[in-house]
């Protein structure tokens, strides 16, 4: 031991305090959606029936599927860490790669959702929006700036996961060091959560 | 030091993690379905205690927060706190005129 | 242990982090070091840079405001000074100054780590809060002109002017971004890697208030941060959020933004407080007053600090119930403030106090953040603010305590570590009369602005009332004798650094915390061995026991 030399600089290695920080990251970006809620509550208590009347121009089906499929994309992110765990790293990174494509699946069931209220005139400043009451085009302007949030975080996530497939084909994350993919896996289950919330608020309240 | 600690030492089995997510579609399901049934002012409540119950299970469960220490729980209980308060103070300027 | 491969200078020391030890070389080295010491110098380089920018827009606001008609610039070009001098004041200077520069340098020494949690995160916080400042210092040049609105951006008029909203909107949302980091990094840091025996209870007190501050970034400013997004996100695809023609509701932005910027006051104040509690025991030869308290209170703050920001708008129309509630809270706050205060007097009580240039500047936070938290209180009460609402009273209110607060703990800190970080003292006598330009400079200032606000002078107007001209005169004239003062005060610090007598002792000025303890100027590890810490904080007693012993960690 006293043979190291001092000026080694050690690397000192701290999971928790890693995990820690992405901990706090994630309640910071809990109330970067917590402001969005706010304004929504605000909204919607001052515009009850225009939002009841906007939400049923919702496209429940599209929104359940999408529901089904980032709770699906939890399971197998939570899966991909669990087989990480026990040194599988093939059955990991097959299950990483599908979170990835499950985050695709979502991102083209909005696009096409969003087509259909694009074609519909309901986009923003559209004269066909402008023109209803104000509590719906307040529910279209939540509407958009939430779900599209949502969204970027979605893209976001799957940037993460992307990086995380290469760490692992790479033998970076491996089975005594699997920190990266544990926060990755956080962030996943954060904007898996946001939804759930949103779910109900937008598409779930006529 | 504490360098035994830094990783995790419990290593759930898969099935635990499957029989979760078959509860979140379950509630899925149970939230799309009560949401037809009109129970007026309670059915935006109904929806969000759901929405509760279903995060309590992925930040328990999945992100493993029912092995983390304790400050960690203590954290998400301070932001959520925090973001009560907030929404408790903003609602006595909305819901008093 | 000496057998290091690192080699001594002539003094017997190991080379201090100043001297380049990594694979990069000269300006490189600075730039993309991972040390948090070098960070800091960084940060301390941005933020002064920037103070000086605000300080002489601010200077030019004065000198335009000599007489009541305009003479040097334009209504809008006046518009836009006083919102770029809120802007960059607030939002680039004192937000990040004091957790910037000194708690990035001090916070692991003090608990006795290596470095911050996350380095490589550390290092980028800098360079988004540089990014930050360049678009807002960007804005002022590019064609639009800068943000006219304010620094407080009220909608509607933040969504319809012509100027380069989104630019200092998206600039204050990534200098947001870099605050959360340095919370959520200080926060991470705090937690895990104190020193063994650095039980929370004997870390000093400037940490503790780095801990409440790091709360409150990581909480307060994604709120802050949605809401200037939606802001930019109405302007460029008009969604109707906030804006009244499209059924939004201004008041609500009004909410959301004050939800975060009353508790950036307490990001400004509460490091601003460690700095002081850190000072006061040492020139006072005692040990700190109530030192339970100082730690509880600061978490106090953060707490009722999050919860008044409707004090703001009591003139905007709230809910009877609304009022009622938020002036009380506002009231509760200045509990855990003046118990600091008291606390530091009660330090002073009987101490020997040494009156060198970081104790003035500390005696003087403690008299002009006073008049700051009791002209706050007079404003807390209803009828009062029904009143005194966007006059010049709530300018020289903000001013005593941010600038009175804040600026005279930052000159403090620089007076009391700058020897520390960079191994040489100042000119101690040009030091005091610096002091003392600025304190007088100040007072003159800001003190008519409480007079005329409370006469009925408005805020950020461009001509007013013949009558109040004479307490503009003093001002300017105050201002003129205060940036006389912020010029020998920077002269002689820059100065210092070339040509200083050279410190060659580690304790400067008898203090009892880690970072007096190691080499002046530090190392680059920090410490040769991690400290073992055996006593409690701030032990001021007979002729000293040893603090903390060294062991060796295998």
């Amino acid at each position: 031991m006293s043979t190291e030399n001092q000026a080694v600089i050690h690397v000192h290695r701290d999971d928790v305090g890693a995990r820690m920080g992405m901990w706090l990251f994630l309640l910071s970006e809990f109330l970067l959606f917590g402001g969005l809620f706010l304004m929504y509550s605000v909204y919607r208590y001052n515009h009850q029936h225009d939002f009841h009347v906007a939400a049923e121009g919702m496209n429940v089906f599209l929104g359940t599927a999408n529901t089904l499929i980032l709770l699906t994309s939890s399971l197998t992110m939570a899966l991909a860490i669990a087989a990480m765990q026990k040194g599988n790293k093939i059955l990991s990174l097959t299950l990483q790669i599908i979170t990835f494509l499950f985050g695709v699946a979502f991102l083209v069931n909005k696009f096409f959702e969003w087509r259909a209220e694009f074609r519909a005139g309901n986009y923003p400043g559209s004269p066909i929006l402008t023109a209803k009451p104000s509590g719906q085009i307040l529910y279209y302007g939540l509407y958009y700036t939430m779900v599209g949030l949502h969204g970027v975080h979605v893209i976001v996530g799957m940037t993460i996961i992307a990086f995380m497939i290469r760490f692992t084909i790479k033998g970076i994350i491996n089975k005594d060091n699997y920190v990266k993919l544990e926060n990755a896996g956080l962030y996943w289950h954060l904007v898996d959560i946001i939804w759930i919330f949103l779910f109900p608020l937008f598409y779930l309240i006529t | 030091m504490e360098e035994n600690k830094t990783l995790t030492k419990h290593s759930p089995g898969y099935g635990i993690y499957i029989l979760v997510w078959l509860a979140l579609v379950t509630l899925t399901a149970l939230t799309a379905a009560v949401a037809g049934i009109s129970f007026g002012k309670f059915s935006i409540v109904v929806a969000l205690i759901i929405a509760m119950v279903k995060s309590y299970l992925v930040l328990s469960e999945f992100m493993h927060l029912k092995f983390e220490m304790k400050a960690f729980r203590v954290f998400v209980v301070v932001a959520i706190l925090f973001f009560l308060l907030l929404i408790v103070l903003l609602f006595q300027n909305y819901s008093y005129y | 242990m000496s057998n290091s491969s690192i080699a001594l200078d002539g003094n017997g020391k190991l080379p201090s982090y100043l001297i380049d030890q990594g694979k990069h070389k000269g300006i490189l080295a600075w730039l993309l070091s991972t040390d948090h010491k070098r960070i800091a110098i960084l940060y301390m380089i941005g933020v002064l840079s920037f103070f000086a920018v605000g300080v002489s827009l601010g200077f030019l606001i004065r000198l335009e405001l000599l007489t009541p008609e305009g003479t040097i610039v334009s209504a809008q070009a006046y518009n836009e000074l006083f919102t770029l001098h809120g802007v960059i004041m607030i939002f680039i200077v004192v937000i990040p100054a004091i957790p910037g520069i000194f708690g990035n340098f001090f916070l692991p020494i003090m608990i006795g780590a290596k470095d911050v949690a996350f380095p490589r995160l550390n290092l980028l916080s800098w360079y988004l809060y540089i990014i930050g400042g360049t678009m807002i210092l960007l804005s002022m040049v590019l064609p639009g002109g800068a943000a006219d609105t304010g620094w407080t951006f009220y909608i509607p008029y933040s969504v319809r002017t012509g100027t380069n909203m989104v630019f200092t909107l998206s600039a204050v949302f990534i200098l947001g971004f870099s605050s959360i980091l340095t919370g959520m990094n200080f926060l991470t840091t705090i937690h895990r890697m104190r020193a063994p025996g650095m039980g929370w209870f004997k870390m000093p007190l400037f940490a503790w208030s780095l801990y409440a501050t790091g709360w409150i970034q990581l909480l307060a400013t994604p709120i802050v941060g949605i809401t200037l997004l939606l802001v930019i996100i109405e302007r460029v695809f008009g969604v109707g959020l906030f804006d009244p023609t499209l059924g939004g509701d201004p008041m609500l932005f009004q909410h959301m933004f004050w939800m975060y910027s009353h508790p950036a006051v307490y990001i400004i104040i509460v490091p601003a407080m460690g700095v002081i509690s850190e000072i006061i025991p040492v020139f006072a030869h005692r040990t700190i007053f109530g030192y339970k308290f100082i730690a509880y209170s600061s978490i106090a703050i953060a707490v009722f600090g999050s919860m008044v920001w409707a004090h703001h708008m009591f003139a905007v129309g709230l809910s009877n119930n609304a009022e009622f509630i938020f002036s009380l809270l506002t009231f509760l706050v200045a509990i855990p403030s003046a118990i600091k205060v008291f606390n530091w007097t009660a330090t002073l009580y009987k101490g020997s106090i040494e009156l060198e240039a970081p104790m003035l500047y500390a005696l003087a936070f403690i008299f002009l953040f006073s008049i700051g938290g009791l002209t706050g209180i007079i404003q807390g009460a209803l009828n009062v603010d029904i009143y005194l609402t966007d006059t010049y009273f709530i300018v020289g209110h903000i001013h005593y305590v941010i600038f009175g607060g804040t600026g005279m703990a930052l000159f403090a800190a620089l007076h009391y570590w700058l020897p520390k970080m960079f191994g040489r003292m100042y000119n101690k006598k040009v030091a005091k009369v610096a002091f003392w330009h600025i304190f007088v400079g100040f007072n003159i200032l800001y003190f008519p602005f409480l007079i005329m606000g409370w006469l009925g002078m408005p805020r950020r107007s461009y001509h007013y009332l013949p009558r109040f001209q004479i307490y503009h005169v003093i001002a300017t004239v105050g201002s003129w004798v205060l940036v006389a003062g912020l010029l020998i005060m920077f002269i002689n610090l820059l100065r210092s650094l070339r040509y200083g007598k050279i410190i060659t002792e580690n304790n400067i000025w008898g203090g009892e915390s880690l970072e007096w303890k190691v080499q002046t100027p530090p190392i680059a590890e920090n410490f040769e061995e991690i400290p073992v810490v055996t006593a409690a904080p701030y032990e001021y007693k007979e002729n000293d026991e040893p603090v903390l012993e060294k062991e060796e960690i295998v």
